[in-house]
């Protein structure tokens, strides 16, 4: 038994370090967060040109046949930088869905821009009642000669104000909370009948909701074939879940690195923060929550990467763990910082806005409870 | 025992809920109700309402302007109050500078300072914390020099809320270095448009202004502005912290807003049906109900305590502790009934656009207050000092 990286990823893991300690600097990233895009395409065309947008693609789709173990090692180094740029819904979720659904042509079309960052790309797929459903889609299309008419409505999409591209989940057969009938569609965002209203998340990355509207969308643009999208979605969002999972354990990993550095230094009562008893204790138990974290982070990625049969529950396993983590590490973290951890001039409190939505993002603790018991 | 409320309390609720019916404006109603920050004007219209009617300064001595009221009666006002979802009453004037001032001031002071708090027409903030002194708020440093008739003041004060928009602050502010850091503190009253006050806004994690820094430059303020004896800062600044602690608890507006969850939760779409099908939710909101009524009736154990003549001591630390982990539950229960829609940020511009709302109409505040609602257990104390009272002054260890 062996929890240690190859070289490789060790290199990998290297090189997204230096880069967050060296050129991700927290006021860089502030700058970004409030400007029209809401990142850096500077960053972005770096990460492909330090070839991170490629990992996860085979080599065949011109990507370096990376698996969940590189996701991880990508995803645990941007959390600590609190890296905003949309690796998640480009490369994880659409990307993913396009190497695994899309025809030749379909990838031969977008893989390579993707890989390159030339466009960008998002994921549709909740909407106002699903919450964390996949499978809870109204959004309907109905087949029209050899167009598909697409109407629903689609509820903060992650990244969807850059893509160029949106892939949209639709209903083209079953109820409401059917697995089967489910398709996928690349739809263009300034087609006829797409309306797209964009803003600002709390934690700096940008979304939107999208009306469709009578939408007319060639068959071609179908991704993978009619009705049967549920058990590609499924995976991809796993995948997405570990990817996010790790983003979180990063995230935490420098929380409790700065929490404790902050109380090595504040002074009250003429001692360090540090040195009081009550305040230790409640500092090993955010390192505890985070050891816990990563021990069920390593194991789910060692499950995805042998298609394990349980790999579905470890999923859920972990993104409930990393929900009653982050909560504790998040709040922990604040509390220790006294009223400096509310003050939108420090990066704690940043990194707290992200680890809480993260919480919820691709299920919570009560959705991935319920489904680690169904599973 | 007898836990029921009096034919004659009962009466009083009944003429308190009808005058808020009446006299509560519409447009301040609509904002609170859809969570339109209120503006400084909308609060002092609210609190003159209140000041006109004789129910403003409730806890005064009715000598100065007071109600005269029961303990009892006291509370049910605050519950109605918050029931109505009215702005919450701005303590710095009415709750803190105005019981120091009638109870350490000269005559002359409080014919001087009295008046314009119980009539709204001077805002009061609050110079305790500074940069260095949080927790350790005996180890603060702002300097105040006697020169002839005036005290020069120099120092930074911080969290100072609401400063942005106050006529006064009041100080702690040490006139002498001694060996014991609670000796030689002293309580100052500082006009804040004098020469060298400067205040720079703190914005916090939720995107608000609401705290500030507020500098102190040589400051020249008249010795008449002392309260109390010089070096007598730390008693009066005790004092005022029992009374900030009373009600921080915050119970009746946890009251109203865990019957709005609980409201919402059968508007919210799940699936084919609402929030409220999803058990392992409603397990979280019913225990956090109970948790609540444990603290409500630990209150007013405490009130009935207070009846009988006792006064406010630890229980306060603890209702401050319960309550405010409570509100911090609360409000993350919120969070987790919107799912995504508790992450798109709205601006305050945004809440009053034509462009309409992401997600329900509650949904943009919800995110925001979670974060704000962090500082609950740091203020007024951090819940981890009100843990060292409690083990100190109940348990004796």
């Amino acid at each position: 038994m062996d929890f240690s990286l190859s070289e490789e990823q060790q290199l990998l893991k290297d090189s997204i370090t230096a880069f967050v300690d060296k050129d991700y600097l927290f006021d860089v990233r502030q700058k970004n967060i409030n400007s029209e895009l809401g990142y850096s395409s500077d960053f972005w065309k770096t990460f492909a040109d330090l070839g991170w947008l490629g990992m996860p693609f085979s080599e065949a789709d011109g990507g370096y046949n990376g698996g969940p173990i590189d996701l991880m090692v990508i995803m645990e180094s941007l959390g600590r930088g609190l890296v905003v740029e949309p690796y998640i819904p480009n490369i994880v979720l659409a990307g993913g869905l396009i190497s695994k659904l899309g025809s030749d042509e379909q990838k031969a079309e977008l893989l390579p821009k993707i890989i390159s960052g030339e466009i960008q790309m998002s994921l549709a797929f909740s909407e106002p009642q699903s919450r964390f459903d996949l499978n809870d889609v109204i959004t309907s299309a109905k087949k029209d000669g050899d167009n598909y008419i697409v109407d629903g409505y689609k509820a903060v999409v992650m990244n969807g104000p850059s893509s160029n591209n949106i892939i949209v989940v639709a209903r083209t057969s079953g109820n409401q909370l059917d697995k089967e009938g489910l398709s996928l569609f690349v739809v263009d965002p300034s087609a006829k009948g797409v309306s797209l209203r964009n803003y600002s998340n709390v934690d700096g990355s940008k979304a939107s909701e999208i009306t469709l509207e009578n939408v007319s969308i060639p068959a071609s643009s179908l991704l993978g074939s009619e009705g049967t999208a549920f058990s590609a979605l499924e995976e991809v969002i796993d995948l997405a879940t570990l990817a996010i999972s790790a983003e979180a354990l990063g995230i935490m990993e420098k929380m409790n690195e700065i929490t404790l550095e902050y109380t090595k230094t504040r002074e009250q009562f003429g001692e360090t923060l540090s040195s009081f008893q009550a305040l230790q204790h409640r500092m090993v138990d955010t390192f505890m929550a985070y050891e816990q974290t990563k021990s069920l982070l390593l194991m789910c990625a060692a499950k995805l990467t042998d298609k394990s049969d349980d790999a579905k529950k470890a999923v859920s396993a972990l993104k409930y763990q990393v929900g009653i983590s982050a909560k504790h590490v998040g709040e922990e973290s604040i509390q220790l910082h006294g009223g400096m951890g509310v003050t939108d001039e420090t990066n704690i409190g940043h990194y707290f806005k992200r680890l809480t939505t993260i919480r919820a993002i691709f299920g919570n603790t009560d959705y991935h409870l319920k489904r680690y018991s169904a599973l | 025992m007898n836990l029921s409320f009096s034919e004659e309390d009962l009466k009083f609720q009944g003429e308190v809920r009808s005058f808020i019916a009446e006299n509560y404006p519409a447009d301040i109603k609509n904002k609170m109700d859809n969570g339109i920050p209120v503006s400084k004007d909308d609060i002092q219209n609210w609190q003159r309402i209140l000041s006109k009617k004789g129910w403003f300064a409730v806890n005064w001595p009715e000598e100065y302007g007071g109600t005269g009221w029961s303990i009892t009666q006291k509370h049910i006002f605050q519950n109605e109050l918050a029931d109505a979802n009215t702005p919450t009453l701005v303590p710095f004037g009415v709750s803190m500078c105005g019981p120091v001032v009638y109870t350490f001031g000269t005559q002359e002071q409080k014919d001087r300072f009295l008046p314009g708090i119980i009539n709204n027409d001077v805002w009061w903030c609050q110079g305790y914390s500074e940069p260095g002194s949080g927790s350790d708020l005996a180890s603060l440093k702002t300097k105040a020099v006697k020169d002839g008739d005036h005290y020069i003041v120099n120092g930074t004060k911080t969290w100072t809320t609401m400063a942005q928009h106050a006529d006064w602050i009041f100080c702690l502010v040490r006139t002498e270095t001694t060996d014991i850091k609670q000796q030689g503190i002293s309580f100052l009253l500082i006009d804040m448009k004098t020469p060298g006050v400067e205040v720079k806004p703190i914005i916090t994690i939720d995107g608000s202004h609401e705290v500030n820094m507020v500098y102190l430059d040589n400051v020249k303020v008249p010795v008449e502005n002392l309260i109390g004896e010089e070096g007598a800062g730390w008693n009066i600044a005790k004092f005022l912290l029992a009374h900030e602690r009373t009600g921080i608890g915050g119970i009746p507006a946890l009251k109203r807003e865990i019957r709005r969850l609980r409201e919402i939760t059968s508007e919210l779409p799940l699936g084919e049906g609402f929030l409220k099908d999803d058990d392992l939710f409603m397990d979280k909101l019913n225990k956090l109900e109970i948790d609540l009524l444990a603290a409500e009736y630990s209150e007013l154990r405490t009130l009935a305590a207070m009846s009988k003549g006792g006064h406010p001591g630890p229980e306060s630390s603890i209702l401050k502790i319960k309550g405010t982990d409570l509100q911090q539950g609360l409000s993350d229960l919120f969070v987790e009934a919107l799912g995504y829609y508790a992450h798109p940020f709205m601006s305050e511009d945004d809440l009053i656009s034509n462009e309409g709302r992401i997600g329900p109409d509650f949904a943009a505040n919800v995110m925001p207050h979670y974060l704000n609602y962090r500082k609950v257990s740091i203020y007024g104390g951090s819940n981890e000092i009100q843990r060292n009272v409690i083990a100190k002054a109940v348990l004796g260890i």
